[in-house]
């Protein structure tokens, strides 16, 4: 049957920011199929110019409000590096378990209040508080889990207090570390479940051959600095982040977009999970299993369980954390930096994927040139060719208006995306 | 049920709201979803009739308006004065809205196109001065912060929704700061607008170790010249005093003199 539609989604609902969605087929063939990004620029990179160093993380965590942690972590880590800096293992440690618990609080947040309403055929998490609320339960336990830890690490949850150039203002209280230790054993448990809820959704079959980047993870899983690897064997240094992103303006989005090796690329759970498989830990390879999730996988609705079996190995990643933690004396929470000239760049693997600052300063540590690049503006020109690819099969396949922008409202969703942020 | 719930033995009605974004990040809306321990009582105080984030669907009938980010393009300008036409209370919620936030930092250029041309170089791309909601519509209600404070949304719709007025501290956030028993920051070394800001936010950063950055503005008869003293005693930079007024927007008459001072020192391209 030969198919016509005109979809004309504005401001799709259930993600982070503005972006619009439109597909029009006439007789059985597609004339436009369009994600289209609507956001408002803010213009971080030209607010920091001129700022002293210890303005950026401060001023970076505002470029977005779920990912808040992750844009400080990757600002102090461009500050860092750019300055010669090296943090010691408790910074490290702490700043780790940290990302670990945004990386939680993001992907339940993704997973239960925007994806899951599409598997229940609900409008929002709202209805669900009745008809399920074990299922509502178990989301805002893990939530608040994550949320929580955030608070002690960090200060606050979002935009967080404690997180400075150097170490952090404080340190979390040892026997509050230990009661963080109890939840988050208590959360395997809840994630086991929420792996049998995902388990049994219908996942669409769609596959498009995607290149995949991440952090390259030499012994362990990355989330914070190191080389940069794309699934098509490009491989470079922190510092040449720019070679791997090639950012570019479109006139269909005022968020820029990117490419590598092909047109496009993807970057998020699935890319890292693709990338690094052999890395996470056990309970998470197992996961994985019972979700079907093998690399390399094609399918970016699958981007939702690699978020579910990155939830249960960051949980496992901060048990050992703390283990660590408490297993050596505190040391000093933070030390003195040195600012000089030069650049620096900070890589670090937010929820949605891997996120780069880099920072020129001069001798008095004032900065003169800023970039950050998002993962969501990386994954844009993916998103834009995958719903090219969606509209050809349902056209080909004869699906009504409904489930067309039913399954490309699932699609976009499934990358999580942050549009405020990916145009900062 | 309407006429059926009440709060104390005084009526509770359950008002429609709705929440909408411009220029932000939206992590003031976020900061509502994100403490789980309260949120079905929170969810409970109101209707929620539209909320783009969190729900498909929704509509226009609402007697609440919640508005966070700052305007920065004209078809915002539409977008805000359409929401003030349909809500009976519009309510700023978070910096953005109520001072223009981290946003209005690209305002202090002299050469308005300077933001543009450093992020999108010749790609010609709509914006204008980041500007606060009052700037345009009647605002009814401040909630301040950056972020805003759950507790404090929670206190000020439940005044709202039993009528009572609600009422924001007059006195600074050095009180709060005092009354929680902190070191104060100044005896670390570190900077702090703690005595010159609004309170309410029980001295959230200062808690943590870090000091105030002045997200909600300035208290009651703030002594900022005081404050420009105890800083420059303490050894800190023009600079350093002008990073944090300037930084939320709450404070811009007096940032735009101190800038004025210290741009001879050579700092702010662009400017």
């Amino acid at each position: 049957m030969k198919i016509s539609c005109d979809i004309n989604l504005r401001h799709l609902t259930r993600v982070e920011g503005h972006g619009n969605i439109r597909i029009r087929i006439e007789s059985g063939a597609v004339r436009e199929a369009s994600w289209e990004v609507v956001e408002t620029p803010r213009f971080f990179e030209a607010m920091l110019v001129g700022k002293k160093w210890e303005n950026a993380p401060w001023i970076c965590a505002r470029i977005c409000g779920i990912c808040s942690i992750g844009h400080t972590l990757a600002s102090i880590r461009a500050v860092e590096n750019g300055f010669g800096f090296e943090p010691d293992t408790q910074t490290n440690r702490l700043r780790l378990l940290l990302k670990h618990m945004e990386t939680l609080q993001s992907h339940i947040l993704h997973l239960y209040f925007l994806v899951a309403p599409d598997f229940f055929g609900t409008g929002s998490i709202l209805p669900l508080v009745e008809t399920h609320p074990e299922e509502v339960q178990r989301a805002a336990r893990l939530k608040l889990l994550a949320n929580d830890a955030c608070d002690l690490i960090g200060g606050r949850r979002l935009h967080p207090t404690r997180t400075v150039v150097g170490g952090f203002t404080m340190l979390p209280a040892r026997d509050e570390l230990r009661h963080l230790h109890h939840r988050l054993r208590a959360a395997i448990t809840d994630l086991h479940r929420a792996g049998e809820l995902f388990a049994g959704f219908s996942i669409p079959d769609f596959r498009r051959e995607t290149e995949f980047v991440s952090l390259h993870g030499e012994k362990e899983y990355p989330f914070i600095g190191g080389d940069l690897k794309s699934s098509d064997g490009v491989r470079r240094k922190e510092w040449e982040y720019k070679e791997m992103s090639n950012e570019y303006c479109t006139p269909q989005s005022t968020a820029k977009w990117a490419r590598l090796s092909r047109a496009s690329f993807a970057v998020g759970a699935l890319a890292r999970l693709n990338n690094n498989f052999s890395l996470l830990h056990e309970r998470a390879r197992k996961l994985a299993e019972l979700l079907q999730l093998e690399p390399v996988c094609h399918n970016p609705f699958m981007n939702n369980a690699a978020q579910l079996v990155e939830c249960m190995h960051v949980v496992e990643d901060a048990l050992l954390l703390i283990d660590r933690l408490l297993a050596e004396k505190p040391g000093e929470p933070r030390r003195k930096v040195r600012p000089a000239a030069g650049r620096g760049v900070g890589a670090v693997e937010v929820p949605r994927g891997i996120l780069y600052h880099m920072y020129e300063f001069d001798e008095d540590g004032r900065i003169v040139r800023a970039d950050c690049v998002i993962p969501t503006a990386q994954n844009h020109a993916n998103i834009q060719h995958d719903i090219e690819a969606l509209a050809r099969e349902a056209a080909a396949a004869g699906m009504g208006d409904r489930d067309i922008e039913h399954f490309a409202s699932m699609l976009v969703r499934s990358y999580d995306p942050c549009i405020s942020c990916s145009v900062h | 049920m309407p006429g059926e719930r009440n709060y104390l033995g005084v009526p509770a009605p359950r008002p429609k709201a709705a929440f909408f974004e411009l220029s932000s990040c939206e992590g003031c809306q976020l900061q509502l979803f994100n403490n789980e321990a309260t949120l079905t009582e929170f969810l409970s105080l109101i209707e929620i009739v539209r909320f783009r984030e969190v729900m498909t669907g929704g509509s226009d009938e609402y007697a609440i308006a919640f508005v966070e980010g700052s305007v920065t393009r004209p078809d915002e300008i539409e977008r805000l004065r359409a929401i003030r036409g349909n809500a009976e209370l519009l309510v700023a919620l978070g910096s953005c809205a109520c001072f223009g936030g981290v946003n209005q930092l690209k305002n202090r250029f002299s050469d308005p196109r300077f933001a543009a041309r450093t992020v999108y170089g010749d790609f010609p791309v709509a914006t204008m001065e980041a500007r606060p909601l009052a700037d345009f519509v009647a605002v009814d209600l401040w909630i301040y912060g950056c972020p805003v404070k759950k507790e404090e949304v929670e206190r000020i719709v439940t005044d709202l929704v039993v009528g009572k007025k609600v009422v924001h501290p007059k006195y600074p956030v050095c009180m709060e700061c005092k009354a929680n028993e902190n070191i104060c920051l100044y005896d670390l070394g570190e900077p702090c607008l703690g005595p010159i800001t609004r309170a309410g936010c029980d001295a959230w950063c200062p808690n943590n170790r870090f000091g105030c950055w002045g997200c909600r503005g300035p208290a009651e008869g703030a002594n900022i010249a005081q404050l420009e003293e105890i800083m420059k005693t303490r050894g800190f930079s023009a600079e350093a005093i002008l990073d944090r007024l300037e930084c939320f927007g709450g404070f811009r008459d007096v940032a735009d003199e101190l800038r004025k001072k210290t741009d001879e020192r050579g700092r702010s391209p662009g400017a």
